[in-house]
């Protein structure tokens, strides 16, 4: 039962390579750096999702990263005892939320605050950067990465916390010790004791905004873009997979690129993962067992 | 001459009073009104079974306890004749003043040997290299390792042994010349070779130091200490010179502990 | 007695902390929008109609989601009947046979699979029983989120095992019981409620899937007879309306949100309250660790 696992991996690996046979044959490598998508001329390239996947999850971190962290610092060494279990079940809360009402609350709710207030304002204030240009009319980009940021946050922040749980209480005592002040200790002592560990934990947060659909489809726009512009509407792997598959006759070239999209997003992700996942088993902490 | 409390064994001003502390974790009383002078530049043993308080009564003296929650103290402790827990005084400038090397050796395993030894200054401020190696070098020569490690003073700390890493600790508290040394059994955990040379060096030490030692090992306290306080059930039983302990004690429990007949 | 930069250490650790403190109150932020939101907008949209009726037609009145709730339960069951075997025995193999080689391959790979995005499982399970089925269907719809539980459960399953006390099992043993009796009788009765615990979060987590659902499962505007037919579920439901352009469809997606929101809340709590002991704590956290959405 347990060799299960091999299957399920060698059956997604299988079935997809399949699907996309005809779909490789005919764009080969080509394929990766088209930027056509085209139904009724039947050509198809992948750029404009793989450069959405990317760009939407890594704006995604780089909104989750520090306010994961952070909470996972609050959570392990500063809040009051009392708080922490509380907390932690309230993020536990966020994580279970499920992706296509978070995409509905963030279509509804999120995406015209953004549109009415964030996009004007930060078109403002740092317009004069290529990612701040043009205006917003709605889902783009910027929507994604921050609805993937809440999905995030809760998995890097549990597992980060869990990692700084593991940094041995002397390690703290020994900063304490030395007259070092909570935040001193927490840098000294906890965060770069730990930061392999963190490092892992933020890898698989983003191995998890790469493969995400739901919310993202909602929110992005749907619609192929390479640009630097944050507030155009743009499209990700997931989400043309998600929009179009339906959409596609059974057998044909269209079908067929749509399985490569989907054999592309499970390398991508697939590596990410054993990136995390090696990060994370090799992760005891620097050891303190002393040289024979 | 004025006539001394009996509490008292130096003229000298003490580096450490401590008056009828008790500490108390949650509802439990784990000391219970001890006071002891602690005379400069000495060595006092801090003696007991385990579960006596003399781990608490130890981390009291630089407000280590505070980092267990539901801890709390009763009262008072003077560093010098300043009091350590006045509302003013913060935990931080205490423990600056009061060093402490613990049970296991902690060395910071991210950071470099010399990284190690100049990490309190550098919270401290300073920035001058050249202070820093200096302080390096005075640190780690009181701490007898310096010729061990002179020659790959930018290695992690982790590439020592476990004797070498616990006076590598003992340096980095030394380094930012604290005005007592507080010690938790720093050899409980080394071999008995790593042991010798620790207990040298604290022979050494009080010549400049005021040190404060807790250790399991009777032998250790009667060989490196000058005074002993014998602590049972979180009471102060006997305090006094370690030859008197340990020759002639004035108390049935202390003698049937130095003698190994309980403990 | 005051060192030259004290004052700005103690200003930098108050300024850190305060900081800390409001990334804590940055993550809160989301779940209460979230929630109040939807609970604003799905409680007063929702009434007996919903649980009892079947979608209508754009314009008219009323209606509800009878069949998509129904759905939901029969993609779960069937996801169960796929999912729980497999992974409780593969993590009763990974715990107590198995050399560590090969364990230490199986954890990875179910590691790794944990990671596969959920539309991709959708468009695999598309080209395995879709095609040949020659349509969508309430099976091709179960058996992929039963795919999605395996190595799930199979992980937490094998970490609540490991927490039994080796004694156990040794005491057992001696006593001339097989090894296969002393693994259903002792081990796993010990380690029960935290396999259940284990169970329950995967069956939240698949439940409120969408992505593999789109193309096996499907939708279905009426009754499921059979399980060759497509059939409505939650999640797909509210999604379809969400994107429409109706605004009474978009009523019906928030009750549904609010319907399965409150069933997330209420196994995550109910897991809460399972989770006092020790066993299934550890489960608890394990799951966390396992992103699949």
């Amino acid at each position: 039962m347990a060799l299960a696992v091999f299957v399920l991996i060698g059956l997604i690996g299988y079935e997809l390579a399949k699907g996309a046979r005809a779909s490789m044959h005919q764009f080969g490598w080509h394929f990766l750096v088209s930027t056509d998508w085209d139904p009724v001329n039947d050509v198809y390239g992948a750029l404009p999702y793989i450069f959405g996947t990317l760009v939407s999850s890594i704006l995604a971190l780089i909104i989750a990263v520090p306010i994961s962290v952070g909470t996972a610092v609050y959570l392990t060494e500063l809040a009051p005892h009392w708080l922490r279990q509380p907390l932690i079940m309230f993020i536990e809360l966020l994580a279970a939320i499920p992706s296509v009402i978070l995409g509905f609350w963030g279509f509804f709710v999120m995406v015209p605050w953004l549109h009415k207030y964030l996009a004007p304002s930060l078109e403002k204030t740092l317009g004069f950067l290529p990612f701040f240009k043009g205006h917003n009319y709605g889902p783009c980009m910027l929507a994604a990465g921050v609805i993937l940021a809440i999905m995030i946050v809760p998995i890097i922040t549990s597992v980060s916390r869990e990692i700084l749980r593991s940094v041995p209480g002397l390690q703290r005592e020994a900063a304490y010790a030395l007259g070092a002040t909570r935040w001193e200790v927490t840098r000294i002592a906890v965060l770069s004791y730990a930061k392999k560990g963190i490092f892992g934990a933020i890898i698989l947060g983003l191995g998890r905004a790469l493969g995400e659909t739901m919310a993202v489809t909602m929110v992005i726009g749907n619609s192929p873009y390479i640009g630097s512009s944050l507030f155009k509407p743009a499209q990700t792997l997931a989400s043309i997979i998600a929009n179009e598959f339906n959409e596609a006759p059974p057998v044909g070239l269209y079908v067929s690129a749509l399985f490569e999209l989907g054999l592309v997003l499970l390398g991508v992700t697939v590596l990410v993962n054993i990136f995390a996942q090696l990060l994370l088993k090799t992760f005891a902490g620097p050891s303190v067992k002393p040289q024979p | 001459m004025q006539s001394t409390p009996a509490h008292s064994f130096l003229s000298a001003a003490p580096a450490l009073t401590v008056r009828k502390l008790s500490i108390y974790f949650g509802q439990n009383k784990v000391l219970k009104e001890v006071s002891i002078d602690v005379s400069a530049k000495a060595v006092t043993a801090i003696i007991g079974p385990s579960g006596c308080g003399k781990s608490t009564f130890l981390r009291a003296l630089n407000r280590m306890h505070e980092l267990t929650p539901e801890a709390r103290m009763d009262g008072e402790i003077r560093l010098f004749g300043e009091d350590i827990y006045a509302r003013h005084v913060e935990p931080v400038i205490v423990r600056r003043r009061v060093g402490m090397v613990f049970q296991k050796s902690n060395p910071f395993p991210t950071m470099s040997i010399a990284e190690n030894v100049t990490v309190g200054l550098r919270l401290n401020g300073l920035r001058d290299r050249k202070l820093l190696a200096e302080r390096t070098e005075e640190s780690l020569q009181m701490a007898a390792l310096w010729n061990e490690v002179k020659d790959r003073l930018n290695a992690p700390a982790i590439s020592l042994s476990g004797g070498q890493q616990q006076r590598l600790c003992i340096a980095r508290a030394l380094a930012v010349r604290p005005e007592v040394l507080l010690m938790d059994e720093p050899a409980s955990a080394l071999d008995p070779l790593a042991t010798q040379k620790i207990e040298d060096l604290i022979i050494d030490l009080k010549k400049d130091y005021t040190i404060v030692i807790v250790t399991h090992n009777m032998q250790q306290a009667a060989r490196i200490s000058d005074f002993t306080a014998f602590f049972y059930l979180g009471n102060l039983v006997e305090f006094g010179q370690t030859a008197k302990i340990f020759t002639n004690p004035a108390n049935k429990q202390t003698e049937d502990y130095v003698t190994g007949r309980f403990g | 007695m005051t060192a030259p930069n004290h004052k700005w250490r103690k200003f930098k650790s108050g300024f850190m902390q305060v900081i800390a403190f409001g990334c804590a109150i940055l993550v809160l932020l989301p779940l209460v929008l979230v929630f109040e939101h939807t609970i604003s907008q799905g409680f007063s949209s929702i009434n007996w109609d919903f649980f009892t009726k079947l979608p209508k037609a754009v314009g008219e009145t009323g209606g509800g989601m009878a069949n998509a709730i129904v759905g939901t339960f029969i993609l779960i069951g069937e996801a169960a009947l796929v999912g729980v075997p497999i992974g409780v025995l593969g993590g009763v193999y990974l715990s107590e046979y198995g050399g560590s080689r090969l364990n230490w391959w199986i954890r990875f790979a179910a590691d790794v699979l944990n990671g596969v995005p959920s539309i991709t499982w959708g468009i695999v399970v598309y080209a395995l029983l879709v095609v040949p089925m020659h349509g969508p269907s309430a099976l091709a719809g179960g058996i992929v989120l039963g795919m999605m539980m395996v190595p799930l459960i199979m992980r937490t399953t094998e970490e609540v095992l490991q927490l039994v006390p080796g004694g156990y099992r040794e005491a057992s043993l001696a006593l001339g019981i097989t090894k296969w009796q002393t693994i259903v009788q002792i081990v796993l009765r010990t380690a029960l409620k935290g396999i259940v615990t284990g169970v329950l979060l995967a069956v939240a987590r698949v439940a409120g899937e969408t992505a593999p659902l789109l193309f096996t499962a499907f939708g279905n505007l009426g009754w499921t007879h059979s399980l060759k037919e497509p059939v409505a579920a939650m999640p797909l439901v509210i999604f379809n309306y969400a994107i429409s352009p109706y605004e009474d469809w978009h009523r019906v997606a928030w009750a549904g949100a609010f319907v399965l929101l409150m069933l997330m809340l209420t196994i995550n709590i109910s897991v809460r309250f399972l989770t006092r002991d020790r066993f299934s704590r550890i489960q608890a956290e394990v799951i966390k660790r396992h992103p699949n959405n």
